[in-house]
């Protein structure tokens, strides 16, 4: 079920939830009677819960922050603009459209009107002929109508990439934005502190790799402690595999992509499949 | 039995008018507020004539209880308990395969009906069960001239005479000692331990698993419940309690984390992954939050005496359940509404994952949880009328009838109403129980087990 950031009781973020679950499981190996199932299973659905509200202000700040590069392309635009150009003018927004889902970064979406083609629901089939049909989401997954703009940590090269695609859960764009602008995504090479990558679990999921989708945070304005991500990242490399059956759940009410990003988070819970 | 010692004494439980009465009758174990770990306890139950009253803690050992037998007839100091027997039934135990220590904290004690002079219990930690069997000596033999008075043994050519010992009196000993030990049939934490009605065999259950037992046999048991799935990583909930039903031999429950319980039948098939009957109830969609999985779980299941109805215990409420009625409960009480405002931070400080146990009363028309602050509620189902008490030192003068107690939840806190923000959640309430027969309540503290009992008028 999904989870209505309004119906929060209290004030602490998503992230922070995140880091204080991670660390409860991280704790948990090394209490006295063992790792206890249960209590790991419920954390992992909070940190599931935490990890969609993540997600979902995260894009909803990178939509209204295309939503405000796109206003001002096109009032540029609008200001060299000759009215007689308009046809060729269409061919080169959709000709960015497709830019931005080849994997370009902070492009504008293209199309002058709101964005509806890239903020879908993930339940119903991609329009045909939708620029994002040919590009297969990161990883693989068959059905590649569903993208989004990810900024994914690989495990094993530790490298930071941001991918561009189109479409985003239309809960998404529902959320008020609540966020600072988020951070411009750029690739470069992460530290995780000396953690090993995870070579020995094999991946079962359909994405190639493990991937974690991180928030860059260079941003001064963004809120997340740089602290706590790069203390999430740690603890996350340390945890190999997780419970896939929290996505399957979901499967039927939320978008492939964000399932893939949960799969490749599903890392933290590595300690529980250890029986 | 005498029956008429079991006249169920409900008569007092509410006065015309007024609420529900108890007075505090004893409080046994340190008075020290720095807790020993070991001395936490961790379960508590009456056996089947309320006579003996059985406390495991964290330390592996169990404390039994009697009721004073000069007393049973004297309406106010009927419930005076004293300690009968004291033994060590598990100890800690490291299992070298998985490198993990296993705790001798007694998750579970059940009862077995007593069938001869001697009685009989089950205890279990998060990996064996025992059976202890507790027997009173008080004669003992005298007059062996088999031995020197050193205690050496004579040189039988030296006896030339026949001498019969005779059995006599002596101070009362109680003795324990293990009869069964059922191990190495749980991979996951045991939750639960439940005996048959037919008296023969009982069930344990853990995270993923439930097994069927004969009381006689130690080296096998059945599996009739599988839930782990091919696949770990699909894991989505775990057992988390599991009862016989108290009259039909065939009929059991088990909970899940995901507020969920099942009733199988095991006439139907060995194997009962497939359940007879799923309750559930619909999440309210409106109370969705981060913590909802954890809220729902369900950390207790309790049969009523009669049999027609469960009850759960979830976090935040109690919930009897119509054993026809699958769709919904019949009855939900809230037991502390006013912390799900609170549930990050009792995240942070895990109160939010405590396992709470319920119970009811002989004649199933009152039910008891506990909750934080050492207090205890509870809630008459047939009067519609529900009651917040308090086990703590201070009331703790013989026969001090206990004041009922108010959580202010915001606005203007009166006098005597204690609010939220002032509760102290290192004192909590798991383990309460109730007397079979009468009005007398046994509920545990962190380390400490208070005996109250109904107002005498």
């Amino acid at each position: 079920m999904e989870v209505d950031r309004r119906a929060m009781e209290c004030a602490v973020d998503a992230q922070s939830l995140i880091s204080i679950s991670l660390m409860k499981i991280h704790n948990s190996r090394t209490q006295r009677g063992g790792i206890k199932l249960h209590k790991n299973l419920l954390v992992s659905y909070v940190l599931r819960n935490a990890r969609q509200v993540y997600i979902k202000e995260k894009y909803a700040e990178i939509y209204r922050m295309q939503q405000y590069e796109e206003v001002m392309a096109v009032c540029n635009e609008i200001q060299e603009l000759d009215p007689l150009d308009l046809g060729a003018e269409d061919g080169d927004e959709e000709e960015q459209g497709r830019a931005a889902c080849c994997g370009e970064e902070s492009r504008p979406a293209g199309s002058r009107e709101p964005e509806q083609p890239y903020y879908r629901s993930c339940c119903m089939e991609a329009p045909p002929g939708s620029p994002c049909d040919q590009f297969a989401p990161n990883g693989g997954g068959g059905g590649g109508s569903h993208c989004n703009k990810t900024t994914v940590l690989d495990l094993d090269t530790h490298v930071v990439t941001t991918v561009e695609n189109g479409f985003l859960h239309q809960d998404c764009c529902c959320a008020a934005p609540q966020c600072a602008p988020g951070a411009a995504a750029r690739k470069r090479k992460v530290d995780s502190g000396g953690c090993a990558p995870d070579a020995e679990e094999p991946s079962d999921f359909t994405a190639a790799r493990k991937r974690l989708k991180r928030e860059d945070c260079s941003n001064p304005d963004c809120n997340p402690d740089y602290t706590d991500t790069s203390n999430i990242s740690n603890l996350i490399s340390i945890f190999g595999s997780g419970f896939s059956g929290l996505l399957s759940r979901q499967a039927d009410l939320e978008q492939v992509c964000s399932k893939q990003a949960l799969a490749s988070l599903g890392a933290w819970t590595r300690a529980i499949v250890a029986f | 039995m005498n029956s008429a010692n079991h006249k169920i004494r409900t008569s007092n439980l509410s006065r015309p008018g007024g609420d529900m009465q108890w007075c505090f009758s004893q409080v046994k174990g340190a008075i020290d507020d720095d807790v020993a770990e070991a001395d936490i306890i961790s379960t508590v139950e009456f056996n089947h004539t309320g006579e003996l009253l059985a406390t495991g803690d964290k330390g592996g050992r169990v404390v039994i209880f009697q009721q004073e037998i000069d007393n049973k007839n004297v309406p106010q100091f009927r419930s005076e308990y004293n300690v009968y027997s004291t033994f060590q039934s598990h100890e800690p135990e490291f299992d070298y395969l998985k490198s993990l220590e296993i705790e001798e904290k007694i998750n579970k004690i059940r009862w077995l009906p007593q069938k001869n002079a001697a009685q009989f219990l089950l205890s279990t930690n998060d990996k064996t069960i025992k059976l202890w069997k507790i027997s009173e000596r008080d004669k003992r033999p005298e007059g062996y001239n088999l031995k020197e008075e050193d205690g050496r043994y004579r040189d039988p050519n030296t006896i030339t005479a026949l001498r019969v010992p005779v059995l006599i009196p002596m101070d009362l000993m109680v003795e324990a000692s293990p009869r069964r030990v059922f191990a190495n049939a749980h991979t996951y934490h045991i939750n639960s331990i439940s005996v048959n009605s037919d008296n023969e065999t009982y069930l344990s259950a853990d995270d993923l698993r439930v097994n069927l037992w004969n009381l006689e046999i130690t080296d096998r048991s059945f599996n009739i419940v599988d839930i782990k799935p091919a696949n770990m990583e699909e894991l989505t909930e775990v057992i988390t309690a599991a009862e016989f039903h108290p009259h039909q031999c065939n009929t059991f429950v088990y909970s899940s984390s995901k507020g969920t319980i099942r009733l199988c039948d095991m006439r139907v098939s060995a194997l009962c992954d497939k359940h007879s009957k799923l309750f559930e109830e619909p999440e309210n969609p409106s109370n969705r939050s981060f913590f909802s999985e954890i809220i729902s779980s369900i950390s207790d299941v309790k049969f009523s005496h009669n049999g027609r109805y469960m009850m759960t215990r979830d976090y935040l409420s109690v919930k009897i359940w119509d054993l026809n009625m699958e769709s919904r409960p019949v009855e939900t009480y809230q037991v502390h509404e006013y912390l799900r405002s609170k549930l990050c931070s009792l995240y942070e400080n895990d109160c939010i994952f405590d396992k709470f146990e319920c119970c009811w009363n002989g004649n199933d028309s009152v039910v008891m949880t506990g909750s934080y602050n050492n207090f205890f509620r509870m809630f008459d189902r047939g009067h519609r009328r529900d009651a917040t008490l308090e086990a703590s030192r201070e009331n703790s003068k013989p026969l001090q009838v206990l004041k009922p107690r108010k959580v202010c939840t915001g606005g203007k806190r009166k006098k005597d109403e204690i609010s939220v923000d002032s509760l102290d959640f290192n004192k909590k309430i798991l383990h309460t129980a109730w007397h079979p027969q009468d009005n007398i309540i046994a509920v545990a503290t962190t380390n400490n087990l208070y005996i109250f009992q109904d107002k005498v008028n």
